[in-house]
């Protein structure tokens, strides 16, 4: 057999969609509520934290898992966990990459540990960290999707001060909203939709639906909306499309779902360098600090319009009329 | 003027962090259209005024009302300009989204676009010649630009004060005249009245109604020709201090530790 027939399976493919149709609805609620965090991601800066949380989440599932306990519910420990020590770290990036370097080693060595202590099925085991399809039944698509749906109402509650909050936290914090609180409330929401993801993609490659698609899509528009729509559609697509290809295979899902991302990644990239090409042509020295005509202009003619008035004004001056 | 006329009315106040305490008694009434420049050197509280009249830090002593009510946090009756930053994750927003943040980016919800919301955002962008920047990513805002910007932000909600903490820093000199006049011409357009901190009093001098000068001694509130002078900063600073009014503008020399910034080189 080839390696391109043994990638790319389609034998029997009616019977296996329906047998197996709870991984792509599952991979369609992820890639949407995925999608739309992973825009916050690339605006909080946060795609280490990502990969922290991730490997905790894989060590609480492998923990679980050797217990003989809910794998779903281990790994939701273990990410929720995570993503709230990264988060009482606090907002600067510095402290906060050097302690997610600290815990992320330790995450995966105990996952490691457990995994060498179980003696179950050798696939339980690799699906943790790659993902697999069959894992999704009934009860862990419904899990699936109320974790998804909570974080999906949670965002759209806080979607505007968390967008201020993210992307301009020095004004948000002097027009009263709650930025750190905002902060350790989003990596909760992220906790849980890494733990989400884990479940399909496993825990190496969470990255390439929560950190990809929004990276992608914030670099070829500065419209939030547009971003969201197109980072849940890369999301989707990626996912939606992975396990439509793995489907057939026996191969683990996740090489599909990464490539179909980057894919999306390398697409959005392009464009962005093109168009930039294209204004750059249009626009001279537009992106720098020099001083353009207009400028200049408009500056002599606002310097010009106040006369200079005396200095000794007394305390109160009255606006004029 | 009576009191309840007032933006800005602090009596006796005092703050401090832990046992230091930054200043005291002091007393300040700013007047609806009144231009305040707050000087001083560096850790002798200047932001923490604005962050008392903001709400996020209390008056150890005293009592501070912004037009007459107590302080509290997210108030549509103070816009805030911070110091310009090229900030990374600001790259990725729209001009006209940012100043959508200064309007309603602290309530809940999506924040759906509303022809209304609009409408505010047009006007604040008008009010600061800035309405073709509307459609411009962040990233590829002047510094200048993005300051215009940050002032039509602080506007959106048609404040009674302003409070601008060193706008002025890190841009070149005719652009901080450009700022200065436009923050002006707002407080004669609308009384707007504004607390402006900075280093350097040189760019809003033409404007300023009276300067707030804290040290570490003490402080002093008048007009910039009676806080400005030679012995007042002496006193202040118990040391001498030598201040040069020449050609419109002051020069000041000898303050401890400090005198860089108030020439404002940074």
């Amino acid at each position: 057999m080839s390696l391109w027939d043994r990638m790319f399976v389609f034998e029997d493919y009616g019977e296996l969609l329906s047998l197996l149709h709870h991984s792509v609805i599952a991979g369609a609620v992820l890639g949407v509520v995925c999608g739309v965090i992973s825009v916050f991601v690339a605006y909080r800066d946060l795609a280490f934290a990502v990969h922290g949380v991730s490997e905790l989440s894989f060590a609480g599932a492998a923990g679980f898992l050797l217990l003989g306990a809910n794998v779903v519910t281990g790994s939701l420990i273990g990410a929720v966990l995570a993503a709230l020590l990264i988060g009482l770290m606090g907002e600067r990036a510095r402290d906060r990459n050097s302690f997610i370097g600290v815990l992320m080693p330790f995450g995966l060595g105990l996952g490691v540990l457990f995994l060498a202590l179980y003696k179950g099925r050798a696939a339980n085991k690799f699906g943790l960290l790659t993902g697999q399809i069959v894992a999704v039944d009934a009860s862990r698509l419904a899990v699936l999707s109320l974790i998804s749906g909570v974080v999906l109402v949670a965002l759209l509650v806080l979607w505007r001060p968390l967008t201020f909050a993210s992307l301009d936290p020095e004004v948000a914090t002097a027009r009263g909203v709650p930025v750190r609180l905002l902060g350790l409330v989003f990596m909760l929401l992220l906790g849980a939709t890494v733990a989400a993801a884990i479940q399909v993609v496993g825990a190496l490659l969470v990255l390439a639906i929560v950190c990809t698609p929004g990276a992608a899509a914030t670099m070829v528009t500065a419209r939030r909306g547009l971003a969201a729509a197109l980072s849940v559609l890369f999301a989707t697509a990626s996912t939606v499309g992975g396990i439509l290809l793995a489907l057939g295979g026996t191969l683990p899902i996740s090489p599909y779902i990464t490539t179909l991302s980057f894919a999306c990644y390398l697409g959005c990239r392009a464009f962005a360098a093109v168009r930039n090409r294209r204004s750059r042509r249009g626009r001279p020295s537009d992106r720098h600090q020099q001083a353009r005509p207009e400028d200049e202009q408009r500056t002599a003619r606002l310097v010009a319009t106040p006369a200079t008035r005396p200095l000794s004004s007394t305390s109160a001056h009255p606006p004029a009329p | 003027m009576s009191s309840s006329g007032l933006v800005l009315r602090i009596r006796d106040g005092s703050v401090g962090y832990g046992t230091r305490v930054l200043w005291s008694g002091l007393d300040l009434d700013v007047a609806p259209g009144e231009f305040l420049a707050v000087l001083g050197p560096n850790g002798v509280g200047k932001t923490t005024l604005l962050r008392v009249a903001l709400g996020l830090y209390p008056l150890r002593t005293g009592t501070i009302t912004i037009s007459g009510r107590p302080p509290h946090r997210g108030s549509g009756q103070i816009g805030y300009v911070p110091q310009h930053r090229a900030t990374a994750p600001l790259a990725s927003v729209l001009a006209r989204e940012l100043v959508r943040f200064g309007l309603d980016g602290r309530r809940w919800g999506p924040g759906w676009p509303s022809r209304a919301a609009r409408h505010q955002v047009d006007r604040a962008l008008a009010a600061v010649d800035a309405e073709a920047l509307a459609g411009r990513p962040v990233a590829g805002l002047s510094g200048g630009e993005l300051q215009r910007v940050r002032v039509a932000q602080a506007l959106a909600t048609e404040p009674a004060l302003l409070l601008c903490d060193e706008p002025l820093a890190s841009l070149d000199a005719p652009r901080r005249e450009a700022l200065s006049a436009l923050i002006d011409r707002r407080r004669h357009t609308h009384g707007t009245a504004v607390v402006f901190v900075t280093h350097d009093i040189n760019p809003i001098l033409p404007y300023v109604d009276r300067v707030l000068y804290l040290a570490a001694a003490g402080h002093r509130l008048g007009p910039a020709a009676d806080v400005l002078a030679s012995k007042s900063l002496s006193t202040l600073h118990e040391t001498d201090v030598t201040v040069d009014w020449s050609a419109g503008r002051i020069f000041i020399s000898g303050v401890p530790d400090s005198s860089r910034d108030l020439q404002g080189v940074r």
